[in-house]
């Protein structure tokens, strides 16, 4: 009975097992779940309390109504304020003067420079800034009407191991009677401290100044306050500046390399760290990142292993190449916090990666970096290529054309950045008329967009899209009529033109403005219209880009009294315009061309292929623009538009392009607006001297020049109605008056 | 129990097999015992793999718990308090990222320790309340996020159960003491405290005075002085009216009050100011105050009066386009939130305070913010306001209300997300996400390739021609479009799987790169993959038939899609249509005086496009369409319509694409089932899609001077077909 023995045994351990399981289940549970710990991880939440809708409420409705009160006037706390909070904790409330910038809009914020002693040295840069700030539209040169006040000293480079170190600042600012502790100052800086630890000392005491720095760091930044700028080199454009280096998106939006760097490993000291982990993360095939340990006078001393290897790759590697070719580009901190390659991969539309904690970000108060760069943490450095790996293409994509978009906005030039720092004091100072994120970092961007004249976004021409159903370009166009030649008949063209204009559906009202010797005419010489009609003086040429409070629509339809047109033509054009709210369109084309014989840039009014320009005595463009020509172009450009009656068409084209960065268009037109003149012509209009033209050529290099860059770009094709001349019956065609002869 | 018999009796009917040779009697015994052996493993499994039953269970006894049966933790006098925390404390410097890690999700866990209470070593608590009800619903809530773990070692932050939000009902010392007790407190390191009733009297410290390391502090109620910027985060002062009352749907506009100021106990200082202003404006403004006479059981926080005239609180707020917030010994005020909720645009009359979530609101696009010294100014300064954007900023500031202010549960994972954003940063949610309302969402576009470039000539576009057999005519259209200039490459897509293309020779000989791609099944998805071999950004959709167009014409569709690179630019144009007695849309392809789609029989467009098509499209688009075999070319223009916001752009007058004496409709177009079947098309997508993409304009590209009388042969693009 052997195999009975074993039965009865094996049935006995089975039960064993079984009554284990049962009774002291707990044991294998336990060895069970940590086997299947994926599947058995239980979440536990918090529980459904059963008395929890007998739970106090956190505070009575009576204490959180009924304020406690403190027995201080608020007015005594204020002035209590700006003696506990200055210094380092300064803020706007405590530590500027706002009686000083009492009036309103552009007359309120008003800079002073204080003039450069003779025998100071003042650098490049700061010379640039200094000039920036002197040719905007802010400058003041009579101390008593200014809001902002900016040092004569050089006060950006304050290495004292540096040769553009300047001593005695302290004593010197002292000595300025308006320096108020500092209050009211802007201070530019972008080297603080120096070997070994770079510490955020500026070697004076700034006092209650504002300071735009380079390299802040987020502890030292006091918010709403000071104002982080980037580093820029010597060599940064006063003006206009560079373009971006991305002109086309390409599919896929990978480059060669994933990531990249070059430059140097500090072996030692502050930053070295970071720098001296970076060659970790090097792979030799999509990830290249190369240090160097030669750089300082005595970099052999503290040489390693690694030293002559990594720099011997180092050589083998392009710096400019990689830029040009990799997706992303690791900024890594270097002695300070900031450096020159953030902007360098920022215009080189390479995605910058940054590696450089507690860094206060450029303009940090009112760029949303995160849409233009990957915020690495220096403690993660290992984690950086999964991390960009991970990027999909479409936020490459989405990433790339934003560092384009905030280069050629807010870096491109020290005129830029400079103005970037007084908008965003601005903006402080005069708080509710000021622009919101969304100006700040859609396009145009914030420089383009004049917060005096709205802080609607459904206002200016450039946010349509972004905002949906709710915002259109309207169903009416305002027509601004310049007129010039005194009323004599009733057959003038003037009367014809406002005949047809106030027969267009879309037409709102009608301004004529009247630049003539003779006073206007009464309101009864006028024909009888469907729509109101005022007349204002129009003395000047600029007036016919003055932000007209009667203009009501978004859509302005400039034109010049002698226009010759057809209702239908306006109304095609304005239904045109409807799709491209933010560009110029309208009927006669120019061109403008580089002359390489001359040097120079050209203007043409031949026939050609293409155009650059349309011109503004018959073309609707958006509201807007009358309040840019006037307010953001310099007094000098204005002067001269006014001084040679001419080229304010041409003024406003560069503007508008320079806005948009892209063309006018030009729509059909039944004839060609003003023939070139024939030989019989007698009439003497000032488009058919050759003087006139003469000036027009000089226009163009002048406005280039205050550009800082050609802004006007060509365009190939015309819009047209859809049926436009078709070999079809016109009884289909909706515009056919257009193809009269 | 039928389950487990089964096998059971499966197994007893094979056990002879299994073993033969053995005796009746051993045999029934053994499979009796075998038997138990197995039905008793299937119990025990179906225990064991049957969490439900087991969790479920305890989960019950959990839900049967109260706050009151919370384990009691006696603390020692002596116990150690934590140091007052750190003003320089930045995400870098106090948090342990480290505990976060790298996870493809990009979310960080958070844990909640267990409820303890805590007391004394005399027994009394060190709160008053204990754990409230507005704490208990934000940790319900965060427990019920896909935030919340439960495994300590796995959390990247903590919240502890200690409910801090209302300082008054705290002691200070031991609650300090009881935050050092936890398991895992060590310094603070990466545990939120909220609160949103700091400080105390006298002087009301803006932040929790409870000591608390390197916690970071969700805090209502912050100066510029106490917020740690980055580190810390605002939140609102939680309003539990919001939660009584229910505020009729109120659609922006102007109301009857211009300015109200409902708050209680102003200072006076402020009040006569608001007088003042009330004087020179009169009826545009409605100062109300406490009620001092109310009738007995009338709720006084509900009540507001104004000379003996009582208005109910809330409701009253909703007559008024702008409201007052002024600072009291506190920043932060729960008026905020009600007001917010009435749709009322807040004016916050508050220096120093850092508004409710900054970091990633835009409260400028909301509210006003003044400064109190120019309270006296308060009314010029809005009514400088435009009237479309008051009624913007009452639509935004009821949406910041309901998405961010209407409940606990609001608060706590607004703030996890922003500290979750700070950690995860390349994966943040952008400004549209957290500022635009829904409506604005679903309206507005953020297109792809919202950079305005006009990409070089030089790299050219890749013609794509889809072909099935039609050979003859395709060598025809290879044979034109090799004379465009900016040709840089042809693609053949050959989506015939039955026959091989023809042999190498047989194709014509060409100036680019010619190529062959040889699809696996025949689908017009086809045309629209994103093959490798485009190396181009433009692309030229271009069928096997299309002969009529010129060089000049194709070069100069290109030249119009460099200065409209995100939009379809191409030549045959067509337009949908609503049928009023159908009720529907309708397409139509009559030469009409506007358009709404260009058909990609002969199109360019940016290779993202193609991208989209095949990854992006909405709904089951894509594979409807292959389904019918019709209808590609329409679902194009309803996607990138729908992305950009834009028209198509339809260039030349040319109508006829495939000989001179066809008809106006084309080819397939040409029976009038199909023109039904391109209708539903439009139906159907503009029903998956929720709204008609389709712009239409009245407008078509042409050569600047095309039909001026001007000598041919200096026009760039003389060959312009007329129909």
């Amino acid at each position: 009975m052997q195999a009975r023995k074993k039965y009865v045994l094996l049935g006995l351990c089975a039960c064993c097992w079984l009554v284990l399981f049962y009774w002291g289940g707990g044991v294998q549970l336990r060895l069970l779940r940590l086997l299947t710990r994926h599947r058995a991880e239980v979440v536990r939440p918090w529980p459904n309390w059963t008395d929890r809708a007998f739970l106090p409420r956190y505070a009575h409705l009576d204490e959180l109504q009924t304020d406690p009160g403190t027995a201080e006037s608020p007015r005594q706390r204020r002035q209590a304020w700006s003696a506990i909070y200055k210094d380092s904790r300064c803020r706007m409330e405590t530590c500027f003067d706002f009686s000083r910038c009492r009036r309103r809009g552009r007359e309120g914020f008003r800079v002073y420079i204080y003039p450069s002693e003779k025998n100071d040295h003042v650098s490049e840069s700061y010379r640039k800034i200094l000039t920036s700030i002197g040719e905007s539209r802010y400058y003041t040169s009579d101390p008593r009407e200014a809001c902002l006040f900016v040092l004569g000293i050089d006060t950006l480079d304050r290495d004292q191991l540096s040769g553009q170190f300047v001593p005695n600042v302290d004593e010197r600012i002292r000595g300025y009677p308006l320096w108020n502790d500092g209050r009211n100052h802007l201070i530019f800086n972008l080297y603080s401290g120096t070997w070994p630890n770079y510490t955020e000392d500026l070697g004076f005491n700034i006092g209650q100044a504002i300071l735009a720095k380079a390299s802040l760091n987020t502890e030292h930044f006091r918010p709403g306050f000071d104002v982080s700028i980037p580093l820029f080199s010597k060599d940064h454009p006063q003006k206009g500046g560079e373009q971006g280096w991305l002109v086309r998106n390409t599919i896929p939006p990978r480059r060669k390399y994933l990531l990249m760097f070059k430059g140097k490993r500090y072996l030692t000291g502050i930053g070295s760290d970071t720098r001296n982990a970076l060659h970790h993360i090097h792979n030799g095939k999509d990830i290249v990142s190369l240090t160097t340990c030669r750089h300082g006078k005595d970099w052999e001393k503290h040489k390693d292993s690694r030293c002559d290897h990594d720099n011997m790759e180092y050589e083998r590697f392009d710096y400019q190449e990689l830029l040009h070719n990799s997706t992303f580009c690791l900024v890594p901190r270097g002695r300070r916090l900031g450096s020159f390659r953030f902007l360098e991969s920022l215009q080189a539309a390479c995605i910058p990666v940054l590696l450089s904690n507690g860094w206060e970000l450029p303009f940090s108060d009112i760029i949303q970096w995160n849409q233009a760069v990957i915020e690495g943490d220096e403690r993660l450095l290992l984690q950086v290529p999964s991390t960009v790996r991970a990027v999909g293409n479409e936020r490459v994509l989405a990433l790339r054309q934003r560092t384009q978009m905030l280069w050629e906005a807010y870096f491109s030039s020290v005129d830029k950045i400079v103005l970037t720092t007084l908008e965003i004091i601005k903006d402080r100072v005069f708080s509710h008329i000021s622009r919101n994120k969304y100006m700040w970092n859609s396009l145009p961007g914030g420089l383009l967009v004049l917060p005096e004249y709205s802080t609607h976004l459904a206002h200016f021409p450039f946010y349509y899209l972004g905002l949906g159903e709710r915002a259109s370009p309207g169903q009416e166009f305002t027509a601004v009529i310049h007129a010039v030649s005194p009323l004599v008949s009733q057959s003038q063209p003037i009367m014809k033109l406002l005949q047809v204009v106030s027969k267009s559906k879309y037409c709102s009202q009608i301004i004529i403005l009247w630049n003539s010797e003779k006073p206007p005419p009464s309101r009864s010489k006028w024909p009888p219209m469907p729509v109101p009609l005022t007349v204002t003086d129009g003395k000047r040429k600029v007036s016919r880009f003055l932000p007209h409070v009667a203009i009501e629509t978004e859509a302005v339809l400039s034109l010049d009294e002698d226009t010759v047109l057809l209702t239908s033509e306006v109304n095609f054009a304005f239904l045109v315009w409807r799709s491209f709210p933010e560009r110029i369109v309208g009927y006669p084309p120019r061109s403008h061309f580089w002359d390489p014989l001359k040097r120079a840039w050209g203007y043409t009014s031949k026939w050609t292929n293409d155009y650059s320009i349309v011109l503004t005595g018959a073309a609707f463009y958006h509201r807007y623009y009358h309040y840019l020509f006037t307010h953001y172009l310099p007094q000098s450009l204005r002067t001269l538009v006014d001084r040679t009656s001419n080229c304010e068409d041409i003024l406003m084209n560069f503007l508008v392009s320079a806005v948009t960065h892209l063309p006018p268009i030009k729509v059909a037109q039944r004839k060609q607006y003003k023939e070139l003149p024939g030989p019989q012509g007698t009439k003497t209009v000032p488009w058919a001297n050759p003087e006139h033209f003469n000036q027009r050529q000089e226009c163009v290099n002048t406005f280039a020049n205050w550009f800082g860059y050609m802004p006007l770009v060509h365009s190939q094709f015309r819009l047209d109605p859809v049926l436009f001349k078709d070999q079809v019956s016109v009884f289909r065609k909706k515009y056919k008056d257009l193809e009269r002869a | 129990h039928v389950s487990a018999m089964y096998p059971s009796g499966k197994y007893s009917s094979r056990g002879p097999a299994l073993i033969p040779r053995m005796k009746t009697k051993h045999r029934i015994y053994y499979i009796t015992l075998f038997s138990v052996v197995l039905l008793g493993l299937i119990a025990t499994g179906m225990f064991q793999f049957w969490p439900h039953s087991i969790e479920s269970t305890a989960d019950w006894a959990l839900d049967k718990r109260s706050v009151h049966d919370a384990p009691l933790v006696r603390l020692p006098v002596s116990s150690p308090i934590p140091e007052r925390g750190d003003l320089s404390c930045r995400m870098h410097t106090c948090f342990d990222v480290y505990r976060c890690g790298y996870n493809p999700k990009n979310r960080i866990k958070v844990y909640i320790y267990p409820l303890q209470r805590f007391v004394d070593e005399l027994g009394v608590p060190i709160s008053s309340t204990g754990l409230s009800r507005e704490y208990n619903d934000l940790l319900s809530a965060v427990s019920d996020s896909d935030f919340y773990t439960d495994d300590v070692t796995r959390a990247c932050l903590f919240i502890p159960s200690i409910d801090v939000l209302n300082q008054n009902s705290l002691r200070i010392r031991e609650t300090a003491q009881a935050l050092a007790m936890l398991p895992r407190w060590d310094k603070g390191m990466n545990h939120v405290l909220f609160n949103m009733l700091p400080g105390g009297p006298p002087d009301y410290n803006t932040a929790l005075d409870v000591p608390r390391d390197r916690a970071l502090l969700a805090g209502g109620g912050f100066s510029t002085w106490t917020y740690r910027q980055g580190y810390d985060v605002s939140i609102p002062v939680y309003s539990p009216l919001s939660a009584d009352v229910e505020l009729p749907e109120r659609q922006p506009g102007p109301r009857r009050y211009f300015i109200l100021s409902s708050q209680m106990a102003i200072h006076r200082e402020y009040r006569a100011e608001l007088e003042r202003l009330k004087e020179e404006n009169g009826e545009a403004l409605l100062l109300l105050d406490k009620c001092s006479n109310l009738s007995q059981g009338a709720a006084p926080a509900r009540k507001r009066c104004y000379k003996g005239q009582v208005y109910d609180y809330p409701q009253i707020l909703q007559e008024s386009s702008f409201c007052v917030v002024l600072r009291g010994a506190r920043l932060g005020q729960a008026a905020l939130s009600d007001v917010l909720q009435a749709g009322c645009v807040p004016v916050i009359l508050a220096d120093s305070y850092i508004l409710p979530f900054s970091e990633v609101l835009d409260w400028k696009r909301a509210s006003v913010v003044i400064p109190e010294e120019k309270l006296s100014e308060m009314y010029t300064i809005l009514k400088s306001i435009p009237h479309r954007q008051v009624e913007e900023m009452q639509r935004q500031a009821h949406w910041f209300w309901e998405a961010y202010f209407s409940s606990m549960k609001a608060i706590g994972l607004t703030t996890l997300q922003i500290i979750n954003d700070r950690i995860y940063p390349y994966a943040a949610r952008t400004y549209e996400q957290w500022n635009n309302p829904p409506v604005v969402k679903w309206s507005s576009v953020n297109s792809p390739l919202f950079l305005p470039l006009i990409p070089p000539r030089a790299p050219g576009f890749t013609a794509v021609v889809l072909t099935y057999d039609r050979v003859e005519s395709l060598f025809r259209v290879i044979t034109e479009i090799s004379k465009v200039p900016s040709l840089a490459k042809l693609l053949v897509v050959w989506n015939n799987q039955n026959k091989s293309p023809p042999e190498e020779s047989l194709w014509p000989k060409i100036g680019v790169p010619l190529k062959v791609v040889r699809t696996k099944e025949n689908k017009l998805s086809n045309r629209f993959f994103p093959y490798d071999e485009i190396e181009t950004e433009a692309v030229l959709a271009i069928d096997d038939d299309i002969i009529m167009l010129t060089s000049d014409e194709l070069q100069f569709g290109y030249e119009v899609w460099r200065e409209f690179p995100d939009r379809l630019v191409g030549y045959p144009g067509r337009l949908h249509l609503w049928d009023h007695e159908m009720g529907k849309w309708k397409y139509e392809s009559e030469w009409t005086n506007e358009v709404s789609m260009v058909l990609t029989g002969a199109a360019f467009y940016h290779k993202y496009f193609n991208y989209l098509y095949t990854y992006k499209m909405p709904g089951d688009i894509k594979n409807w369409v292959d389904a019918h075999m019709n209808c590609e070319d329409i679902a194009m223009n309803f996607l990138v319509a729908n992305i950009t916001g834009k028209a198509p752009i339809k260039v030349t007058p040319r109508k006829k694409f495939k000989c001179p004496e066809c008809t106006a409709i084309d080819g397939l177009s040409l029976d009038q089932t199909h023109m039904v079947e391109r209708s539903e098309c439009i139906n159907k997508f503009a029903s998956v899609f929720g709204t008609m993409p389709l712009k239409v304009v009245e407008h078509r590209a042409d050569p600047v001077l095309y039909k001026d009388d001007f000598p041919e042969k200096l026009k760039s693009f003389p060959n312009i077909g007329s129909l």
